[in-house]
């Protein structure tokens, strides 16, 4: 009869604590995996802890407003016959051996690193180990590899994956010459051959989406399978008031309302997402990248490369994943496509669905990389 | 962007990569290059507190060690940077000010103006302020205010190194004088500050902290002190907005009435004297602009109307505490 113990999670390396905003299930309550226990806020974002248990939520060891670091207790869940004494032991010996991480201690897990290749520095992150073939993540437009922050450790569980800075966005190099969706295919080429990866699994978001598309139609040879995560290049429609708000805010609150639009649910944005994002648009050379990019692939507010008719043929398997409350992209997208596709609708769930749905998410990307191996 | 540096570790980083960028950027100061007492040394300080040292050998000849004659480099700084270079001087300390005023406020302020905006001057002053050295009277001052007074000059206060770095590069860009006020105790001080360049345009306050409850407008060293009464005053439910200026000439006066208008409560917060400060100006521009939103009369928590005393137990009474912060924005709330 176990009796599972929900923790403080890490999201994202430099995650040391997190703030309890309010619990989503009572003492007694019913759980299944995949349901969102409570709500907890980092200094970077805010989302709910998911129950990978089923059982009955029995304990609610952290209170609302507590701050508490990664890995402390929050609460349990046990099925519904175990008895209160063995909880309350259990609670009492998880607490007693509790030892919080420190700042700063030699496990501080991998870190980003910095490479230059063919003259522009590229930041990637590289997680896991494993002999079969590596994931490549690639973010979207404005994005960088922290938005893989509730995937990249999950996903690297059994296999090594890789999640790179697109050139222009998150610390990689600004520079760019047309900023055309080829010119970024051609970037992660590169990192592939830098890296000696010979072909890789790609998952990609949004832009990265359509950048993944790129990569196979011009090397189809290095793509084992492609992830479509609310991509770009599905069809011609996208929010062309967020890409242009987007690029033309220059402070918090011109940002806000447009950074809003990226989930369905509005709580998500914190105060220091989009600060973040503020001081990355405040870097020299962000403008003018995204100012290009934005030219190339999302002129007039549609998409300029739409792949859709030849998605089936890019790679040997394709998954096509989406949030049906995105308010960028829209999910109609991910209907009519080739039968060889295989085609997941979240419901509820916004353009950050990996963020927002990290779990279900989580779960469609390894299943479908396990089938695959 | 995890990388942690120092503030003084960010002003020298920005100084650097403009330097780096911009071939018209010069560095000069006292002991900018060589360093008293120590003969024939190059590099030897970087400034008093160091924050320019390691410059000199990246920019040979572009380092320049002043006399001790504020007046006269200060007039060469400004008279450089209206034939065209970037000069970036260092006064030591704000208190010194006093015998180079016709130099800033008479030529470097006016130029652009007097010869129909066919002339810029675009100079950066850097210099520290402050109380909380044990420095006394004349090395202690925050004279902030008197050159926010003077239109053709921008005034920068920084308050953390992310804010240093960002404000200082846009300080060297700008083309008019900029006096950009560094505080002594916060050079020690470190923070998330991204490697590449990056600028932080003038004229916007930051607001630090998000709260419904009260308005606390301060900047510079103070905006610490403001978020630790801002947290003080959380533990009674007390939810403060707390505004860093980050730059009091041009004033962000949008931010600060918004949050006036929401919160109907605001205290002012000034390491200054309290006449004719940042703190009465704001006070009466809340007065003026966001009257009928006000629950109660501004509050203002200053330092005295005395000079800076060097008793040290009377030094840190003069310095506004997070209490006293704390205690102001209670009884705007009764």
């Amino acid at each position: 009869m176990p009796i599972h113990m929900i923790t403080m999670p890490k999201w994202g390396l430099s995650m040391e604590q997190g703030q309890v905003n309010g619990w989503l299930k009572s003492p007694g309550d019913k759980v299944t995996k995949g349901d969102e226990l409570l709500d907890v806020e980092s200094d970077k974002i805010a989302s709910g802890v998911e129950c990978a248990f089923e059982g009955v939520l029995r304990r609610q060891v952290a209170k609302e407003g507590d701050t508490l670091p990664v890995g402390a207790l929050l609460g349990v869940v046990a099925d519904a016959e175990a008895a209160d004494a063995d909880i309350d032991a259990a609670v009492a010996e998880f607490q007693r051996d509790f030892v919080p991480a420190q700042a700063g201690d030699a496990d501080a897990g991998p870190q980003p690193e910095k490479t230059q290749i063919g003259g522009r520095t590229t930041r990637y992150l590289k997680q896991g180990e494993g002999e079969g073939v590596p994931v490549v993540l690639i973010h979207g437009f404005g994005g960088d590899l922290n938005n893989w922050l509730f995937n990249h450790t999950d996903l690297a569980a059994e296999r090594t994956v890789w999640a790179l800075d697109l050139p222009g966005h998150g610390e990689s190099g600004k520079a760019l010459e047309s900023g055309s969706l080829d010119e970024l295919a051609q970037s992660v080429i590169a990192f592939l051959d830098a890296q000696k990866i010979d072909r890789a699994h790609l998952v990609g978001h949004s832009l990265g989406g359509a950048v993944a598309m790129a990569v196979a139609e011009s090397a189809p040879q290095r793509v084992a399978s492609l992830a479509l995560i609310s991509s770009a290049g599905l069809g011609s429609e996208i929010d062309g008031a967020y890409i242009e708000g987007f690029v033309a805010a220059a402070n918090r609150n011109a940002l806000k309302p447009h950074v809003t639009k990226l989930f369905a649910d509005p709580a998500l944005v914190t105060r220091q997402l989009v600060e973040d994002l503020v001081k990355y648009k405040r870097l020299e050379g962000v403008q003018a990248a995204l100012g290009k990019i934005a030219g190339q692939a999302f002129a007039g507010g549609a998409q300029r490369r739409v792949f859709r008719e030849r998605l089936a043929s890019l790679a040997p398997r394709t998954l096509v994943i989406w949030g049906e409350a995105d308010q960028i992209i829209p999910a109609r997208h991910a209907q009519g496509l080739s039968s060889q596709v295989r085609v997941e609708v979240i419901a509820g769930k916004g353009h950050m669905v990996q963020m927002e749905a990290a779990q279900e998410v989580n779960r469609l990307l390894k299943a479908f990389l396990d089938e695959g191996a | 962007m995890a990388r942690k540096i120092t503030y003084s570790q960010a002003i020298n980083e920005a100084l650097a990569q403009e330097m780096g960028r911009d071939e018209s950027v010069i560095v000069m100061g006292e002991d900018n290059a060589g360093g008293a007492g120590a003969p024939g040394e190059q590099d030897a300080w970087g400034g008093v507190l160091g924050v320019t040292k390691g410059l000199y050998g990246k920019f040979p000849g572009r380092v320049l060690d002043t006399p001790l004659s504020e007046g006269g480099f200060i007039g060469t700084a400004v008279g450089a940077a209206a034939c065209g270079m970037r000069p970036v001087a260092e006064l030591m300390f704000i208190d010194f000010m006093g015998v180079c005023f016709d130099q800033i406020f008479n030529q470097a302020a006016k130029f652009r103006y007097m010869f129909g905006g066919k002339a810029v001057t675009p100079v950066v002053i850097r210099t520290m302020y402050g109380a909380g050295l044990r420095a006394a009277a004349q090395h202690s001052q925050m004279l902030t205010s008197l050159f926010t007074h003077i239109p053709g000059l921008k005034v920068v206060c920084p308050a953390t190194p992310y804010d240093a770095k960002g404000l200082m590069i846009e300080a060297i860009r700008d083309d008019d004088p900029v006096i950009f006020c560094e505080h002594k105790l916060l050079y020690t001080m470190e923070g998330d500050v991204p490697e590449e360049s990056y600028s932080i345009p003038f004229g916007e306050a930051n607001i630090v902290r998000d709260g419904d409850d009260i308005t606390i407008v301060t900047y510079g060293r103070m905006v610490h002190y403001a978020l630790d009464a801002a947290q003080k005053l959380a533990k009674d439910g007390i939810e403060a907005d707390v505004i860093d200026l980050r730059t009091t000439s041009p004033l962000d006066e949008e931010t600060i009435l918004e949050s006036a208008r929401r919160t109907g409560r605001v205290v002012v917060v000034d390491e200054a004297n309290p006449r004719c400060s940042i703190a009465t100006d704001i006070a009466a521009l809340v007065g003026q602009k966001a009257f009928k939103a006000l629950k109660a009369p501004v509050g203002m928590v200053t330092a005295p109307h005395t000079p800076v005393p060097f008793a040290a137990s009377l030094e840190d009474l003069y310095i506004p505490s997070a209490e006293k912060i704390a205690e102001a924005a209670r009884a705007a709330r009764s």
